[in-house]
């Protein structure tokens, strides 16, 4: 980390990059511009409209929700009508509070799992010679690339009574008879745990490469076992990329829709299944929106975290 | 020490087996014979040939490469230029923001982004009458929308590892910004771009939901009939189509990867 102090006097003398670049105007705010307004409208404005939309009545038609503005022919005022009626709603009901819970559960528990599963690949990645880092690291990527559909779609075909996973227990004689675990919450657990796993090593491994090994070695000559080395030294280090992982796996998966409906039973609770449901089958879009603005609420704190912890990375 | 990484390596194995065992046992039983998917019955391509016959999955097999395609040069061309503002650019009013914007989408869970899109796409319609229903043109603004955010961040880290000075030599050679741009930036990223478009192209060909959300009517896209079929239990045809969608992303990754360790050269020592 030792900058030679000439180079340093060389930098403030001349301009940098940045400021070069800044002195352009109109082609400058153009390329700032089209990015800006294509995310504007289309990432911004829409939860503008779901708010909106939340604070309507469901009703029969096309779109099927009440007007906020509704204009009075006869007076020519206004009026406008806003109810909080979908999240009192939502507030009242057990369904829904269990659903945002259940959600929450799942969610917590298979980032869990995913970190214990993902941390000795990250670290083994890490601490591996040039060459099988790069291939160790491509094995990695590839189901990451690779259809997550499929994927949650191929553990349909192990976990089916008949299926890959029964087969093995039954013919090394741990069970009799063929269990019950496809749609149930513990599928749903594992396919979490699986199509998540790239998220969570890639931003491990990140930080595990930039560790220092000689702090270990440190540890390790000062008399501490392995085990509390680990705890004391590497744990602390990874913190930053842990964080991260955990929340590049946790905040999708409490949204999850894909997973659940696949290989979970009718009575896995997910809010995003919820919402789906709301949606598509009662054709509710207030409703189906107020459970989108609740959850935004309840994810927004961990994205902001998030978005924090990668301005300090960089 | 040795024992210790005996440990590790068995847990790392173990989780590498967890990786890939489903997609080998799903490749495996796309050439059983048998059409009860889990009684093997004898290697075959019957479910290939059966593949290619079926018209709905190629129809929107169709459908989504085109979808894929042009969602993937949009998202490239905008994603570009944003990670090019977020690390060129200095700070200005608005940058921290546009930040937030280019990370949100990469968590936020699909079933809010696709229902918000479809909200403004109904808003929209009825205030301008544009877009008139929805259909491909829908879901290319979605899927190029969410993409955007993925070549955005990858961009955006390469430009960040680069070095700048070979950008500040052409400007003392008196290089304008335009050409700066074509000349010297954007040959430096390339591959950060191309590995973004295929990205890009992964994530659009993949999305079930955000598309359920913003296709209209007889706009089915290859998840969506995937997931119609795969819902009522395991299909051999699935399989089939599953083992050539696999085959096809793991040449186009090492590709990629091969592309990307051979530019390596402009990194920052």
């Amino acid at each position: 980390m030792m900058t030679p102090p000439a180079t340093a006097s060389v930098e403030t003398s001349r301009p940098t990059l940045k400021q070069r670049l800044q002195r352009l105007s109109l082609g400058r705010w153009l390329v700032i511009l089209i990015p800006m307004l294509w995310l504007a409208a289309f990432f911004f404005v829409p939860f503008l409209v779901v708010f909106k939309i939340s604070l309507s009545e469901a009703m029969i038609a096309v779109p099927p929700y009440s007007p906020l503005l509704e204009w009075d022919p006869d007076s020519a005022f206004a009026t406008l009508r806003v109810t909080f009626g979908n999240y009192l709603f939502l507030f009242e009901s057990r369904f829904y509070l269990d659903a945002y819970l259940s959600s929450l559960r799942i969610a917590a528990v298979s980032t869990f799992f995913t970190l214990l599963i993902g941390f000795p690949i990250a670290y083994l990645i890490a601490r591996s010679g040039p060459t099988s880092r790069t291939i160790l690291l491509s094995l990695v990527i590839l189901p990451f690339w690779t259809s997550f559909l499929l994927r949650v779609y191929a553990w349909m075909a192990l976990l089916k009574k008949n299926g890959l996973v029964n087969d093995i227990l039954m013919s090394v004689g741990l069970i009799d008879e063929p269990l019950q675990i496809l749609q149930t919450d513990f599928a749903v657990y594992l396919g979490i745990v699986y199509t998540y796993l790239p998220f969570m090593i890639l931003p491990l491994y990140t930080q595990l490469e930039k560790m220092d090994m000689s702090l270990v070695e440190a540890a390790l000559d000062l008399g501490a076992r392995p085990w509390r080395a680990f705890c004391l030294v590497t744990l602390p280090l990874a913190k930053p990329g842990i964080i991260a992982g955990c929340l590049l796996v946790f905040i999708p998966a409490v949204g999850e829709f894909v997973i659940p409906s696949l290989l979970g039973g009718s009575d896995t609770l997910m809010i995003g299944r919820v919402l789906w449901d709301e949606f598509f089958l009662n054709r509710d879009w207030p409703l189906a929106s107020a459970v989108a603005i609740v959850m935004l609420i309840v994810l927004v704190g961990p994205i902001m975290f998030m978005r924090n912890g990668n301005k300090e990375a960089v | 020490m040795k024992q210790h990484s005996l440990a590790l390596k068995l847990s790392a194995g173990f989780g590498f087996v967890f990786l890939y065992a489903p997609i080998i046992a799903l490749i495996i039983y796309s050439f059983n014979e048998s059409k009860l998917v889990t009684v093997w019955g004898g290697w075959s391509l019957k479910w290939y040939a059966e593949l290619f016959r079926n018209e709905q999955i190629m129809s929107a097999a169709w459908v989504s490469l085109k979808i894929a395609f042009i969602s993937a040069t949009l998202a490239a061309i905008l994603g570009t230029l944003a990670g090019f503002v977020l690390s060129r650019m200095r700070r200005f009013r608005g940058k921290t923001m546009m930040a937030g914007w280019v990370t949100a989408p990469l968590v936020m869970p699909e079933v809010i982004t696709g229902l918000s899109l479809l909200l403004l796409f109904v808003a929209m319609e009825n205030m301008f009458g544009w877009p008139a229903g929805r259909g491909t043109t829908t879901i290319v603004i979605a899927h190029t929308t969410f993409c955007l955010a993925y070549v955005a961040v990858v961009v955006q880290s390469r430009l960040a590892s680069m070095d700048e000075t070979l950008e500040e030599a052409a400007m003392d050679l008196g290089a304008k910004p335009v050409s700066l741009f074509f000349l010297i930036t954007l040959p430096m990223i390339s591959p950060a771009i191309l590995s973004g478009w295929l990205l890009s192209f992964t994530l659009s060909l993949d999305d079930l939901v955000i598309a359920s959300f913003v296709s209209g009517p007889g706009n089915s896209t290859l998840p969506m009939v995937i997931f119609s079929k795969v819902r009522l239990g395991v299909t051999p045809e699935i399989n089939a189509l599953a083992t050539l969608m696999i085959l096809v992303v793991s040449v186009a990754v090492i590709a990629a990867i091969v592309i990307m360790r051979r530019q390596n050269r402009f990194q920052k020592p």
